[in-house]
């Protein structure tokens, strides 16, 4: 065993052959808050969206009150990051001229995590709940899908998709068999009617479209377990959005589609059986080891 | 034979231009050679929950034989849904909800402060039924209803397919341009009626009037949706379309496009009063060209209880019950005497130039709870001309070179005009850069504005 001086007369032990520590992964979750803030200030400051100030702290405050008796009541550790994250994409959607609707909302994003689980597996997407919640009990609360645009697409995409490889590829497959299968629907419609091709790039273009597939469709914590489920998940969220929009002729379908799929999500996560997401070790969710016959 | 009746309409010309009223969700029929020159569309829409009024408005100029109008409705419309609107109160909501010059007189700076206010209100701007029915049904082509109201006939008509509409639409003295019927077949594919409008020329003759009214039709569909599509085919240029929307809950956005507010609150140099309509449409202009013509503007949202300041006079509720406020009552007699009185309406006035690369899919909206008023309004602020001869007298003397410049530098940004030709006309001397500016742009001289 070597030994080595140091000159405040301390002896150091240098462990040897001792395995290298493995890299230390930066939570995935880091990254989203950083992006979600990003596009909060890119969506005010260029895109002129009605986000006031005043609203936006006091959602935010909202989600980690919520978060902080969240965690005292279940006797687990405070963490701000996920309540963070359902805030800011809160303050990204959703659109009310009253604050206190905003704290409802907020505090409603957070306490659906602690409130509505299957199994101990969060059963929506504390935003997406969130926000249907308030437009199913309010009228005081809007979202502005068009505030999005389509011109600030490309750069959003390449920054949002940018982020998902880097740090949620564990749940790329949601996002792209979503937008996939979406896009196939709004082709084969617009083949149905004849339309010319601008009609469904223009509908695919929205940046509210990007910002769903790779914001809030691919939550970890609210979709299948298994990558056969969430692939299944993914294309009924796209069936039922075009149900809601076409059939329906209701604002928001992505949102509504989400909110009622989720509800088959703990099905799903029977017939399709997969490992539970930890944010510590993402992973895809492979079935746990079966000993061969 | 029914040529004659029809009104020999042989050729048609797609509505296409700048200014108040036209084929904004359909097209006109005309003479290739009669050069018509649509003007813009103005659409009143009323929505509460799934009731809908809409109103459509247009400055049709031409001969009346050449006149059609063909609209994609979501049902089938009775007789009684259907009426002829009243022009004078679009024209009213038009002049309440235009943008507004404001116009201020700096007090005498030597005497204690008191504002003067003045407002200048805003420039604004028969052919064998049986026979017939049958051809149209061996077609493919439904007649769903036929009806005489006011100066116009009107057609219902639902079709298997778009091309045998698009046969007996030809048949009947429509000239259908090339992409017509590709845009006829996807609204009926959607479930979509066709509501086919002309002028009867008898009873346009005995009612006298000069001008073509307004068709108002009310209906029930979940669909909250203008139409656009047919405008644009063919369209040689980019159409321009006024929505007034009146809720009762709050402003009106598309959901399909970005809503963008038109600059507002800035002050002009004075000599913008005189050409306040020049100034407006050259503003719009360059809005829609920094948006990439990819925006609707939203140009007014206010309570339609009050206004301040008030560019015409708030409608009073049975006005606005005429445009098809369903839920207001009726004037009872020497209600529109009593002045403005709250009133459950909120407006929205969306003003859009588009085209078929820029708005490929028609306009969908959607009602928000957003109560905020909002105005397009513009600031002169006259100069105090009187002698002044105190200390803040010559501060204020001082002051008024940089507000100038400021002024031109505003009105110049807002409008794409050049600095320089704004600031002659405003006796800032022409070729000269302001001091302020920096050195390079005095030495260079004003660099040429992108995209122009």
């Amino acid at each position: 065993m070597n030994t080595l001086a140091v000159p405040s007369g301390k002896t150091l032990v240098a462990p040897a052959a001792a395995p290298p520590p493995a890299p230390r992964r930066v939570d995935p979750r880091l990254y989203q808050i950083a992006t979600l803030a990003g596009l909060l200030g890119y969506g005010v400051l260029a895109l002129g969206l009605d986000v006031q100030p005043a609203t936006a702290a006091v959602t935010l405050a909202g989600a980690l009150v919520a978060q902080g008796a969240g965690a005292w009541a279940t006797r687990g550790r405070f963490d701000p990051r996920s309540a963070l994250i359902s805030g800011l994409s809160l303050c990204l959607l959703l659109r009310t001229s009253s604050p206190g609707l905003a704290v409802v909302a907020a505090v409603l994003a957070v306490a659906s995590k602690f409130v509505v689980r299957v199994r101990g597996k969060h059963v929506f997407n504390p935003t997406n709940i969130a926000i249907v919640t308030m437009l199913l009990l309010t009228s005081r609360v809007w979202v502005s899908p068009g505030q999005w645009g389509n011109a600030a697409v490309f750069a959003f995409l390449l920054a949002a998709a940018g982020g998902l490889v880097v740090n949620r590829a564990a749940r790329a497959d949601v996002t792209w068999t979503f937008l996939a299968a979406h896009a196939a629907l709004a082709l084969v419609r617009a083949l149905w009617l004849g339309d010319p091709l601008a009609v469904p790039l223009h509908r695919l273009g929205n940046g509210a479209l990007v910002l769903f597939a790779f914001f809030m469709i691919s939550d970890p914590r609210s979709t299948p377990d298994s990558r056969a489920g969430r692939v299944l998940f993914a294309i009924l969220v796209a069936l039922g959005t075009h149900v809601v929009q076409f059939h329906l002729f209701q604002t928001n379908p992505l949102l509504w589609s989400l909110a009622a799929c989720s509800l088959a999500v703990p099905s799903i996560d029977r017939l399709l059986p997969g490992r539970r997401y930890d944010w510590n070790a993402p992973g895809i969710g492979r079935a746990p080891e079966r000993s061969l016959p | 034979m029914k040529g004659l009746v029809l009104g020999l309409v042989t050729l048609l010309v797609l509505a296409q231009a700048p200014r108040p009223a036209s084929a904004f969700c359909g097209f006109y029929v005309g003479k290739a050679d009669a050069k018509l020159f649509n003007q813009a569309s103005q659409v009143v829409l009323v929505r509460h929950e799934e009731r809908t009024v809409i109103t459509m408005a247009n400055d049709f100029r031409g001969d009346p034989r050449e006149f059609a109008l063909v609209v994609p409705v979501p049902t089938v419309l009775e007789r009684g849904q259907i009426r002829v609107g009243d022009r004078a109160l679009i024209e009213r909501l038009d002049a309440y909800t235009a943008p507004r010059l404001v116009e201020y007189f700096d007090p005498d700076p030597c005497a204690p402060p008191r504002a003067v206010k003045l407002l200048a209100p805003g420039a604004a701007a028969s052919m064998r039924r049986d026979q017939a029915t049958e051809r149209a049904r061996s077609l493919g082509v439904t007649i769903e209803a036929r009806y005489t109201v006011g100066e116009y006939d009107i057609l219902i008509l639902s079709a298997r397919e778009s091309a045998g509409l698009e046969t007996w639409l030809r048949d009947n003295g429509y000239r259908l341009p090339p992409g017509a019927s590709r845009v006829l077949g996807s609204y009926l594919k959607q479930g979509m009626k066709f509501f086919v409008a002309r002028v009867n020329l008898a009873e346009q003759s005995q009612l006298g009037f000069t001008y073509l009214r307004p068709l108002q039709v009310a209906f029930e569909s979940p669909k909250f949706v203008l139409p656009i599509r047919l405008g644009t085919v063919n369209a040689d240029g980019p159409q321009e379309l006024f929505v007034f929307t009146l809720t009762r809950g709050g402003r009106v956005e598309p959901t399909n496009y970005r809503t963008v507010r038109l600059p507002t609150g800035m002050e002009l140099p004075a000599y913008v009063k005189e050409e306040f309509p020049n100034f407006y449409r050259a503003m719009f202009a360059e809005q829609v060209r920094r948006e990439d013509m990819r925006a609707v503007f939203l140009e007014y949202a206010w309570d339609m209880s009050w206004c301040d300041p008030c560019a015409a006079d708030p409608l009073s509720p049975g006005e606005l019950r005429q445009l098809g406020v369903f839920w207001l009552p009726a004037d009872g007699p020497g209600d529109r005497m009593r002045g403005p009185r709250p009133v459950d309406a909120f407006v929205t006035r969306l003003h859009v130039r588009y085209d078929a690369t820029r708005f490929p899919d028609d306009l969908v909206f959607q009602e928000t709870a957003d109560r905020t008023s909002f105005q397009g309004r513009y600031v002169l602020r006259n100069v105090f001309r009187g002698e002044a001869g105190c200390e803040a007298g010559r501060r204020y003397r001082e002051s008024l070179r940089t507000r100038a410049e400021r002024e031109a530098a505003t009105l110049a940004s807002l409008t794409g005009w050049s600095i320089e030709d704004v600031r002659r006309r405003i006796g800032l001397g022409g070729g000269e850069p302001p001091e302020g500016s920096p050195w390079w742009r005095r030495l260079f001289g004003e660099p040429p504005r992108p995209g122009r």
